[in-house]
């Protein structure tokens, strides 16, 4: 018979294992997912993947090239128009605005960063699909930059808001304009990190498929036209996820292994930014 | 002696001229100033200006189908594109029924590993942990979809068979009820905990690393075990911050499409079993959207999409402000 401290203390421990075993679940999805990926998709990727367009269903063969130059083109074109409206925007929010209005546009922000991606698909639609009466990668691309302008603005506010204060008022005292101050000074500071968040919303819209089905709509030839139709490397993983042929399946892990290996590198590569502005801050 | 005024050299100053003394940035900086200002203010417009815009526009897109329908558009459940009669009850029960899942898995789990990364794991250990459940946070759910098919709904209909064939008759309950064939509302509630996971952890991770040293302290010096002192003194410390977490979770869950899509089964039908294969309100926009027969569906497509994003605004502004006031509080404990 347990005493009731023993009794407490094994409970405990059962408790703490429990815990532990969450862990071990949390993180087991994760691990199968990548081998799973990389067992599948290091066979698909070959030369063909990268020079070929896709091949009608039962010839064998066949590459990702249209998508892969797609989703270049479209994430390219959102990138132009979401990060610098986006860094503008969030040097507003700190260096300008009142206090209140601040608040309410990154309660905006925060909203809207909060919208599923769907959604702003169907609001691209809208704008340029139903009214030019055609898919285009231009639609695609105004759909993707909605999708990134939230987490530019509050990586970037959020990276402004380290810059200390004193810097700002060193400015103001050297008799330095505003617009200066914001550029030189707080956006020369916040670089390294504004550079990440970029990269992070890149990374973001990249793997983005909800709101290509009906902006860029795909395209089994190869094409980088912003006013006709064009495939998109997550949008061709799903047609092909989807279908019933083995070699479209194929395709769909050599695209998902590229897709990953992109996401990833740029997340390196953010990482890598960080280490090394850190490095020479303290050096 | 007496000193002459006009002995001290007066003639060496030179006479003040104001205009080498004014600060030249501060007269050219002017006009660049107002216009870099207005410029990034139009930025900022701009953001608040998209939340603007897709309200305005989802509430545009929508009337057709509420004009044709009135609000009995949101409480029915046909939906019969050939005879023109919409309704979103079947899709609302597949988001619900999906999201209940999947959260009533995410929740707790997140929220024990939380507890395991904040209270008893080494911290190098919990680090490369939170990064690892973090970079899930990362993959596009279309490429978790893909991974649904090929490998989570085989197992899920391993278990699904385990289950139908088991001997205590458990086919027999309701929750279990249909065959079991791997896709259906069981792979696509996985899927969405695997995607809200990231979120319930971190935010939950937060919370619980906010609990002051001093509320610990007090719990050990009460005699409590390591897990009384969690289940007793940290966790209702962070109970809001977990709740602030689950809704936050939940509205990222709402709107998921692609990895859904991939493994419900796309079946417009209301079975609340685990084995039944259901819709949700974002799989069938990304289904039938491009195949719409007439402007009517349409706009009962982006109807469904107007109910998905009232939802997600709501929860999130109330997350929102939940953790707001939250950080408030925790910031005034102290303070002067």
């Amino acid at each position: 018979m347990m005493t009731r401290n023993q009794l407490r203390r094994a409970h405990g421990r059962f408790m703490e294992a429990i815990c532990l075993l969450a862990t071990l679940l949390a993180v087991a999805p994760l691990a199968a997912f990548l081998w799973h990926l990389v067992a599948m998709g290091a066979g698909a990727m070959t030369a063909d993947l990268f020079t070929q367009v896709p091949l009608p269903p039962g010839e064998s063969g066949g590459g990702l090239k249209n998508a892969l130059a797609g989703s270049l083109a479209v994430v390219g074109l959102a990138t132009l128009a979401g990060i610098p409206v986006g860094i503008g925007a969030a040097i507003y929010m700190t260096e300008f605005a009142r206090p209140r209005l601040a608040f309410l546009l990154r309660f905006a922000c925060d909203i809207l960063s909060g919208i599923p991606s769907i959604v702003m698909g169907l609001l691209a639609y809208q704008l340029l699909v139903r009214p030019q009466h055609h898919f285009s990668a231009l639609s695609g691309a105004l759909a993707l930059a909605f999708l990134m302008l939230p987490v530019v603005v509050i990586t970037t506010q959020e990276m402004l808001h380290l810059v200390p204060g004193n810097l700002r008022e060193a400015g103001h005292a050297l008799g330095i304009p505003a617009w200066r101050i914001a550029t030189s000074i707080s956006m020369r500071a916040a670089a390294p990190g504004v550079l990440t968040g970029a990269l992070l919303a890149v990374s973001r819209i990249a793997g983005e498929t909800a709101p290509m089905l009906f902006t860029a709509f795909g395209n089994p030839y190869f094409s980088l036209d912003p006013q006709a139709p064009i495939a998109t490397l997550p949008h061709s993983i799903f047609t092909y996820a989807i279908s019933p042929y083995d070699d479209w399946h194929r395709l769909a892990w050599g695209g998902a292994l590229m897709l990953v290996l992109g996401i990833l590198g740029a997340t390196l590569l953010s990482r890598f930014i960080l280490w090394w502005h850190q490095r020479h801050l303290h050096a | 002696m007496e000193t002459d005024a006009s002995a001290i050299p007066t003639a060496e100053l030179a006479p003040f001229r104001p205009e080498a003394h004014a600060l030249p940035p501060l007269s050219t900086g002017r006009g660049v100033d107002r216009a870099f200002r207005l410029a990034t203010g139009a930025c900022g417009m701009l953001v608040a200006g998209v939340l603007l815009l897709v309200t305005v526009f989802m509430v545009r897109g929508a009337l057709p189908a509420f004009q044709n329908h009135g609000f009995r558009f949101i409480l029915s459940p046909d939906w019969d594109p050939t005879n023109q009669k919409y309704g979103a009850l079947t899709f609302i029960f597949g988001t619900a029924f999906t999201s209940a899942i999947g959260m009533a898995i995410a929740l707790p789990l997140g929220v024990l590993t939380a507890v395991a990364l904040v209270e008893l794991l080494p911290r190098g250990l919990a680090k490369v942990i939170a990064l690892a459940v973090e970079l899930l946070a990362a993959i596009p759910s279309v490429l978790l979809g893909l991974w649904g098919i090929f490998e989570l709904v085989p197992l899920v209909r391993q278990v699904e068979l385990a289950i139908y064939r088991s001997p205590l008759g458990l086919k027999d309950l309701p929750i279990f009820a249909g065959a079991p064939m791997g896709v259906g509302f069981l792979s696509a509630g996985l899927l969405l905990a695997i995607m809200a996971l990231p979120f319930i952890l971190a935010i939950s991770r937060e919370a619980l690393s906010q609990v002051p040293v001093a509320q610990r302290e007090a719990a050990y010096a009460l005699g409590a075990t390591r897990w009384q002192a969690i289940r007793r003194f940290i966790l209702p410390y962070s109970w809001k911050g977990i709740f602030g977490a689950g809704l936050l979770g939940l509205a990222r869950v709402l709107g998921e499409t692609m990895a859904v899509t991939m493994v419900i089964g796309n079946t417009p039908q209301i079975k609340a079993s685990l084995f039944a294969t259901g819709y949700t309100l974002a799989s069938v926009i990304a289904n039938e959207f491009t195949e719409a027969p007439s402007d009517l569906a349409i706009s009962a497509l982006i109807s469904l999409g107007l109910i998905l994003l009232v939802l997600t605004i709501l929860l999130n502004a109330t997350a929102r402000f939940m953790l707001f006031f939250l950080n408030r509080r925790m910031s005034g404990v102290g303070a002067p």
